[in-house]
């Protein structure tokens, strides 16, 4: 049986399921008890499992963030909420240069099963120190995986995995999926990380997203599709682990990609899946690879500079006409 | 505001022979530190050396007060520790070496000891990061219902970063049972903490947080015992975090080859007047407990057993280059 639930509602089911069948999990964060998080996506939990599962913290990022590591550590599994992604920033050391770390330098010795949920990405006029979409920098770090889910679908079988996993997750929520509507089963069921999924079958060219993005490519592929041109959509879903496989696979059939991402051009992901492609499907490719990103420069505020800073729909169009040399730069 | 807690000079705090369990311990961590030396000018490790001579009685203290599955973070320094805890030099020194037979396989080197069998929950080179961790180990078993307790170690200048006050407030707010040891030797690196902190006592801090806090010399081994019982105990007992601030003093540089511009030969020639285990000795000789000559075979057999130790690190092998790419998760 499925029905239709949104993004938020899928992650409040999982929380819920992870919860109730694993004693060892708790939740963390701010404001998420009580209030039922900023997003209202622990709405309930608090009331369901009470305040020694669903823990309200002090703004003290780094703090908790520790204080999650060592509780990983020594047999608990912490689900972490950071209420908005550019927070992590402040907790960087415990993230990256701790619980990334801590399984490697031990020789495999200790394993941190940590969860950070974290909601990230533009589109709401939150301006530069609430609008980042990070995920780049987290997946340059070995010992972190990262999760971008851009369906109720894929967001509660994802972040059901998440929690399965014995290492860090940081798991990328989209502040703008929150309210987006999606068939999700009633059954339980979980999607294993680092798994792309073909969001659209296509012949012409290969767009491969991830996050909100996935749905402004499925966008353009309509207004593609009038055009006559056939795209395949690929949702990467994580970016570590990385199917690259998957892309390189719809590439040699395609013979032309497109990457898009949220995140700032320069030095985004996109470089790396383009150097992956030209690297392993060089004598596949028709045309030249095309990276659609934001602008470099911080997220303004205003919503009609945020938009022209955000990719959106049009440019992703333009962008495939590039790559297939319908239109040239 | 506070005192500071020494031993009684007219008594031993413990038996005879537990005293002079004690004092082995002291020696061992001497002879394990002067050995470390030999090995850094020989070339056979890598990075820097920090060393802990002069500050044995802390570990020892502290460390003599704990069960087997009792957790611990610690720094850099921290060889001391481990012994104190019950790691063997064995593995100790293989790691220096970075040898297969260490306790990280040789991944890890001499800042990132672990051994999860005795609750050593990681060595840190980040200034302050152990602490949250600590805090999070001491969260575990206040919600498992064990009586564990967690101990984090860190140096006067790890005070000035921000994780330590997060985490003493985290551990305030939820009567967490940790204890957090300040081995104050005066010195963060090459800065002297006086001007790096307005407070005379570091222990002031502790206050700030309605943690109990008390002022230790830190070379007077039994009073440094009886001061982490009383902490140690409180925790078990559920009366939360307590703050130690043992006063101490590194006889050594920072690390090896350090300068030590900044002191005087006549401050650190007092200081060693004040060594922690030639006070514990002569007070156990004073008072007639052991003779000079059983205090020379006892540093002897010592002698020997690191010398032992040592070979055995020397003949370990180097790890296999698979070994890169395991335990990345
Ligand atoms: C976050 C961070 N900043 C700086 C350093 C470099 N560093 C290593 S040890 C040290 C001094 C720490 O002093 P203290 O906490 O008093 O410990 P001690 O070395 O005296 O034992 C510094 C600055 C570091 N390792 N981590
Ligand atoms: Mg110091």
């Amino acid at each position: 049986m499925t029905r239709q639930i949104t993004y938020a509602e899928a992650i409040n089911e999982a929380l819920d399921e992870i919860l109730r069948d694993d004693e060892s999990v708790f939740l963390l964060g701010e404001d998420i008890g009580h209030y039922g998080g900023v997003f209202k996506v622990t709405k309930g939990l608090y009331d369901k499992f009470g305040g020694d599962r669903v823990i309200d913290t002090p703004i003290s990022e780094s703090g908790f963030i520790g204080l999650g590591i060592g509780a990983a550590m020594t047999g608990l599994k912490p689900v972490i909420e950071i209420m908005w992604i550019d927070f992590t920033l402040v907790a960087i050391d415990q993230i990256l240069n701790q619980a990334a770390k801590f399984s490697y330098m031990s020789g495999g010795q200790s394993k941190v099963p940590l969860v950070i949920r974290t909601q990230g990405g533009g589109g709401r006029g939150n301006g530069a120190q609430h609008s980042q979409s990070l995920e780049g920098l987290f997946a340059q770090f070995p010992g972190v995986k990262v999760v971008c889910p851009s369906t109720p679908y894929d967001v509660k079988g994802l972040l059901k995995s998440s929690v399965a996993e014995n290492c860090p997750v940081i798991f990328i929520e989209h502040k703008m999926l929150y309210n987006t509507k999606g068939e999700v089963p009633e059954e339980d069921y979980s999607i294993p990380l680092g798994k792309a999924d073909i969001k659209r079958k296509g012949s012409d060219v290969t767009i491969v997203s991830l996050s909100r993005m996935v749905q402004f490519s499925l966008n353009a592929a309509k207004e593609l599709e009038k055009e006559g041109i056939d795209a395949e959509i690929i949702d990467l879903r994580s970016l570590a682990p990385l199917d690259i496989e998957t892309v390189i696979e719809s590439v040699k059939r395609t013979n032309r990609i497109v990457v898009v991402h949220e995140a700032h051009t320069t030095f985004g992901w996109g470089a790396e899946i383009v150097s992956r492609v030209q690297q392993d499907a060089f004598d596949y490719l028709d045309g030249p690879i095309i990276r659609v990103g934001a602008e470099d420069v911080p997220i303004p505020y205003n919503l009609e500079l945020e938009k022209e800073v955000l990719p959106q729909v049009k440019d992703i169009v333009k962008a495939v006409k590039e790559a297939l040399y319908i239109e040239v730069k | 505001m506070f005192n500071l807690e020494v031993s009684d000079p007219a008594k031993l705090l413990f038996s005879k022979d537990d005293s002079l369990r004690i004092l082995e311990q002291l020696i061992t961590i001497r002879k394990f530190e002067e050995k470390s030396i030999e090995l850094y000018k020989s070339g056979l490790m890598g990075g820097s050396l920090h060393g802990y001579i002069g500050q044995e009685a802390v570990a020892v203290g502290v460390c003599s007060q704990l069960n087997k599955d009792d957790y611990l973070t610690v720094t850099y320094r921290s060889r001391g520790q481990a012994i104190a805890k019950g790691a063997s030099i064995e593995k100790l020194f293989a790691e220096m070496m970075g040898k297969v037979d260490g306790y990280c396989k040789g991944k890890g080197g001499p800042m990132h000891i672990t051994d999860l069998e005795i609750g050593f929950l990681g060595a840190n080179g980040i200034v302050g990061a152990g602490i949250p961790i600590a805090t999070g180990a001491a969260f575990s078993a206040k919600k498992k219902g064990t009586s564990q307790v967690s101990v984090t170690f860190f140096g006067d200048g790890a005070t000035n970063q921000g994780v330590f006050h997060e985490a003493l407030n985290l551990a305030s707010i939820w009567k967490l049972p940790v204890v957090f040891v300040c081995e104050n030797n005066l010195y963060s690196e090459m800065s002297p903490i006086a001007d790096m902190v307005p407070n005379e006592h570091l222990a002031e801090r502790a206050l700030a947080y309605h943690i109990p806090a008390v002022i230790v010399d830190g070379n007077d081994v039994e009073a440094v015992c009886k001061v982490a019982q009383e902490a140690i105990e409180r925790a078990r007992n559920n009366g939360g975090p307590t703050f130690i601030e043992a006063k101490t003093y590194r006889q050594q540089g920072h690390m090896f080859g350090d300068a030590e511009t900044y002191r005087t030969k006549e401050e650190v020639n007092e200081w060693k007047k004040k060594d922690p285990i030639q006070l514990f000795t002569n007070k156990q000789i004073e008072l007639g407990y052991i003779t000079d000559e059983l205090v020379e075979q006892l540093s002897h057999e010592i002698e020997l057993k690191v010398e032992k130790a040592y070979q055995f690190a020397l003949n370990s092998e180097q790890p296999n280059y698979d070994e890169i790419f395991t335990d990345v998760f």
